[in-house]
């Protein structure tokens, strides 16, 4: 008994310390922009890897969730003859929930496992002591830009994602459910508010930033050659990915929990 | 090289640990201003580590490092910065930016960490490529388009580039065929007696050590078991040397078959 309870207490402080660790490391990328030199072709470079290279993969996602969203939806509301709530529907599960959450999980698996592969490789071949010994903070020169990069990127990722998502809808129902596509642009629209929008964008620049900074602190704590490289991918993706669902919960809870 | 002026770097009872293993254990050495001093050592005996704890991008537990008289272990963020504009270093693998092409990778220490104007640091590096025998073609390959020789040659321009007061080789020859290595050799002695530098070079190849040192000491778990000048390698009385230099798994240094 004494023996479980020990290993459960090592269990939980061994979070302790790994959340500790993770908050330091968050805090001292972000202070790193507090003192020149500051490097805007870096963060400009990495927006554009992280936003305009992730356009394809995210905007496919979104138009076929909602695609989806808009079939499902009318075979279920069609049970109980609530077809016309079809457009409001996957308006708002875009905006607030699946614009966010599918880029942000698209995202950590796309860039966030490159970042964590690339800053783990200049790790194990001692690039990063080398940016040191040249004078150049490793956290000015590769983490802020890209912590800001993610949050920057990502909510307009997810405008994009938004749209595109609500027009995959559309197109499914008008051309193969049979709306009217007046009524429907009108349904999607008379019960969107501001709120649905901003929560979104809001969660997008958390998830954002949670995949960088994920991708970051793995890469930059990777140990062993190929194979700790390996598992710095793999830990960035599935802990961004979590992080992310769990974040999701938390954030939904403060902007509509009752 | 002793000339009456107090020595460059000095090191006193440093000690590092990884987990239970003590890597550095008391590790006492000084190296003179403008001397070139090779650490020798088997592998894993903590020759990177302590240089590293000299750059300071390790800690060390306990001891001191003082680098022109100045303590440097446990300095400020900004004073190291400050000290690191004085160190150059070679990596044992280069350790060259591959996103970069190769003269950016020179001039990276004096565009990124001095600020200077990318036109005049690249006119530096394609002169201290000059100097290491490359030309202004190789400036504009990428380090994945080289040999491993060039890399090399590439990184001690990058060590150079900003005329260090300070610079450490981490084994400079390693992985390089002999007629190679001699060439780092010599560019290394040619470059270190030019430039009027402290060398401080890390290594288990006897006949680098020996072309390259003004005076050699030797690491063995995390002590310093002998120095002395370069010449008197051969004549050291000391079991743990000898065993070295001549190559031979008997004696009293036993290889550990594990890393830690």
């Amino acid at each position: 008994m004494i023996a479980f309870l020990a290993s459960v207490g090592a269990a939980f402080f061994g979070f302790l310390a790994a959340t500790g660790r993770l908050a330091r490391f968050a805090l001292m990328g972000l202070a790193a922009g507090l003192r020149p030199p500051f490097y805007p072709r870096l963060i400009l470079r990495q927006i554009v890897y992280m936003g305009y290279y992730s356009l394809p993969v995210v905007g496919l996602t979104a138009i076929f969730t909602g695609m989806v969203l808009a079939l499902q939806s009318y075979t279920g509301f069609s049970r109980f003859n609530a077809e016309s709530a079809v457009a409001t529907v996957v308006v708002l599960s875009v905006t607030r929930e699946l614009g966010p959450v599918i880029a942000g999980l698209m995202v950590a698996g796309r860039v966030g496992a490159a970042m964590a592969a690339e800053i783990g490789t200049m790790r194990v071949t001692d690039q990063i002591d080398a940016l040191t010994t040249l004078s150049t903070d490793p956290f000015r020169y590769l983490v802020l830009p890209r912590l800001l990069a993610g949050l920057l990127t990502l909510p307009l990722l997810v405008l994009v994602a938004d749209i595109i998502g609500v027009f995959g809808g559309y197109v499914v129902g008008t051309y193969k459910l049979g709306f009217n596509p007046a009524n429907y642009l009108t349904q999607t629209e008379t019960y969107l508010e501001t709120l649905d929008v901003v929560s979104g964008l809001v969660k997008a620049g958390v998830f954002g930033f949670i995949v960088a900074l994920m991708g970051c602190y793995h890469g930059y704590h990777s140990r062993g050659g190929a194979e700790g490289v390996g598992q710095a991918t793999t830990y960035a993706v599935v802990s961004a990915s979590i992080l992310i669902l769990l974040s999701n919960y938390l954030l939904t809870t403060a902007f509509f929990g009752k | 090289m002793s000339d009456g002026r107090p020595p460059k770097i000095v090191v006193r009872g440093l000690e590092k640990s990884f987990g239970r293993k003590r890597v550095l254990d008391g590790v006492d050495i000084d190296c003179a201003v403008g001397e070139s001093l090779v650490i020798i050592g088997g592998s894993g005996t903590g020759k990177s580590v302590l240089v590293k704890c000299i750059l300071g991008l390790l800690h060390p537990e306990a001891g001191a490092i003082r680098i022109d008289g100045v303590d440097t272990v446990g300095m400020r963020r900004a004073d190291r910065a400050r000290l690191m504009h004085r160190f150059g270093m070679l990596f044992q693998g280069s350790a060259l930016f591959d996103s970069l092409l190769v003269w950016e990778n020179v001039a990276f220490g004096l565009i990124q960490g001095r600020g200077m104007e990318r036109a005049k640091a690249r006119r530096i590096a394609l002169d201290k490529l000059a100097a290491v025998g490359l030309g202004a073609e190789v400036g504009e390959l990428r380090p994945a388009e080289l040999s491993g020789g060039m890399q090399k040659r590439v990184a001690l321009a990058r060590a150079i580039a900003a005329e260090p007061e300070i610079i450490f080789f981490d084994e400079p020859t390693t992985g390089l065929d002999p007629i190679m290595a001699d060439v780092i050799n010599d560019l290394i002695i040619k470059i270190v007696r030019e430039m009027g530098a402290t060398a401080v070079s890390i290594t288990h190849d006897m006949v680098s050590a020996r072309k390259i040192a003004d005076r050699i000491a030797m690491l063995h778990k995390g002590k310093i078991v002998w120095q002395g000048p370069a010449d008197a390698i051969d004549d050291s009385d000391s079991p743990f040397v000898d065993q070295f230099v001549h190559g031979r798994a008997e004696g009293p240094i036993q290889m550990e078959v594990r890393a830690v």
